[in-house]
């Protein structure tokens, strides 16, 4: 069955999200918050999902702040991050990068720390978005002495692979390549140094239950507030 | 610390009256895209040729930020993120970064928060946990790490910040000033904290909004509104929910417009000098 990639990855996050108690979803991150969601419509219950732009019937009535006192309090399980850099020590910079600025920070220096784990999530597989040091430390990967922190990372997922997270290590490790790609490809296009199998998985496919869930429920969900995003993957 | 006013509300005619009343170089807090900024204010600040404003966004920033700042009325920018969401990358904002034309001091969504809470409550400073590690703590004189007092833990604490003027739109203004916005309650946050807030609104409603149980937990009480103004479709092309929806296509539009000073300057003369809204 023919699928499109946005389908492959938020499949991945499906699985990783799956059994959380609370998903939350930040700014921009459509793939993201069909993964949840699809999660959610597997398991029937579970994960809550807190979409945190959701524009009509959203999850949280004290304002932006919520978001953040849920976290700092422990009542998230799984945040997303991204990054115009992450490099092989976890870390994410969404200010700038080669004379380029870029959004911001958003709630990365506090959700990192607070959220039980968080997976970092950027499409773009090059060696220019995967560095071997950021640029600008928007929040940092591994913890620091008396700097109490809740979580930290537990993947990075891109357009081409998965990485886990080793947190002893403090490296990341190949664990899967998605359909059409290489190890030798992922090694070439990722500018840090990382662990590896010596025979690296295949990411699963997308089985039919979850295209018909995605192309159903979680892409009508998915559409009220990321109509763009909606229209170009599932027309 | 000084005080801040306990308001009795004025009514100014419209939204150019409100952009009359913040002064250039004032600190104003502004809410992001989905928390219903005053668009129709920032229209009539770019007519009346504002400059030296610094803008706080809280948390973040998005349309309203890149028209002021690529109108040339912006010295300074504190945000968490300035960006128009699905529709990309703000590129007014992106470009006066790139240039040096705007001072940015970058924040993270929870110290802004903080920072109002601390002024909020009328105290000097407010802790947050994480944070430290990251880059930002070094461009920040007002965040300083502390030891908990308590244990033995170290945590950053924002200084309070107090802005000058905090602008949103509201659904409904009461006849005794007080606003409805629902459950964006990081509005009542910059309406607390600020020393003049300015409000402008959908409809007028005469009954006493404090009085109805189901209105109430919406309500910013007059006490914090300096003054208010009609405007109908007031946030157009951002949306106030159950009223109208942003305006994806527009926003799409401005974002393509605005890739260039002359795109936008096109946009400005067609949707902002010469117009006053769809």
């Amino acid at each position: 069955m023919s699928y499109a990639p946005e389908e492959l990855l938020a499949c991945a996050i499906a699985r990783m999200v799956e059994g959380a108690a609370h998903a939350a979803v930040g700014a921009a991150s459509p793939i993201p918050a069909a993964g949840c969601l699809l999660a959610r419509a597997r398991d029937g219950a579970r994960p809550r999902v807190s979409l945190l732009h959701r524009r009509r019937g959203n999850p949280f009535s004290e304002g932006s702040r919520e978001l953040f006192d849920l976290a700092g309090q422990g009542r998230i399980d799984v945040f997303f991050l991204g990054g115009a850099q992450i490099d092989g020590e976890a870390n994410i910079n969404l200010v700038e990068a080669g004379g380029r600025r870029f959004p911001g920070s958003f709630g990365s220096a506090f959700m990192y720390f607070a959220a039980k784990r968080t997976i970092l999530f950027r499409e773009e597989h090059t060696r220019r978005v995967l560095v071997p040091r950021v640029e600008f430390v928007s929040a940092p990967g591994c913890p620091a002495p008396q700097v109490p922190r809740r979580g930290g990372p537990q993947a990075l997922l891109t357009g081409r692979a998965l990485f886990a997270w080793d947190a002893d290590r403090r490296r990341f490790r190949l664990q899967s390549v998605h359909p059409g790609h290489s190890a030798e490809e992922v090694r070439e296009h990722t500018g840090f140094d990382y662990d590896a199998p010596a025979a690296v998985p295949v990411t699963p496919e997308p089985s039919a239950e979850e295209l018909a869930l995605l192309r159903g429920p979680v892409a009508a969900l998915v559409a009220e507030n990321y109509p763009g995003f909606a229209r170009r993957v599932w027309g | 610390m000084l005080g801040l006013p306990a308001n009795e509300t004025r009514f100014l005619a419209d939204a150019e009256q409100i952009a009359a009343a913040i002064p250039d170089g004032a600190l104003v807090a502004l809410p992001p895209d989905y928390s219903m900024p005053a668009m129709a204010v920032v229209r009539a600040l770019i007519r009346r040729r504002a400059r030296g404003l610094r803008l706080l966004g809280v948390p973040v920033l998005g349309l309203c930020a890149d028209l002021l700042i690529g109108a040339g009325c912006v010295a300074e920018v504190e945000s968490s993120a300035v960006s128009l969401g699905e529709a990309g990358p703000a590129p007014r904002f992106t470009e006066a970064a790139e240039k040096g034309l705007v001072r940015v001091r970058d924040s993270t969504c929870p110290m802004v928060h903080s920072a109002l809470q601390a002024a909020e409550k009328g105290v000097p400073f407010m802790p947050l946990s994480g944070v430290i590690g990251s880059d930002l703590l070094a461009r920040r004189a007002d965040w300083k790490v502390i030891e908990d007092p308590f244990g033995a833990d170290r945590l950053v604490v924002a200084r309070a910040i107090t802005p000058e003027v905090a602008l949103f739109h509201a659904r409904w203004a009461d006849a005794a000033g007080n606003v409805w916005v629902g459950r964006r309650r990081e509005l009542a946050t910059i309406a607390h904290a600020s020393r003049a807030c300015y409000v402008t609104f959908e409809e007028r409603r005469e009954r006493d909004m404090l009085e109805d149980e189901l209105l109430a937990p919406g309500v910013i009480s007059s006490v914090y509104v300096t003054a208010a103004a009609p405007a109908p479709r007031g946030a157009w092309p951002l949306g106030v929910p159950d009223c109208y929806a942003m305006d994806d296509a527009h926003l799409a539009r401005y974002a393509q417009a605005a890739r260039t000073q002359e795109g936008f300057r096109r946009y400005l003369d067609e949707f902002v000098l010469n117009a006053v809204a769809a």
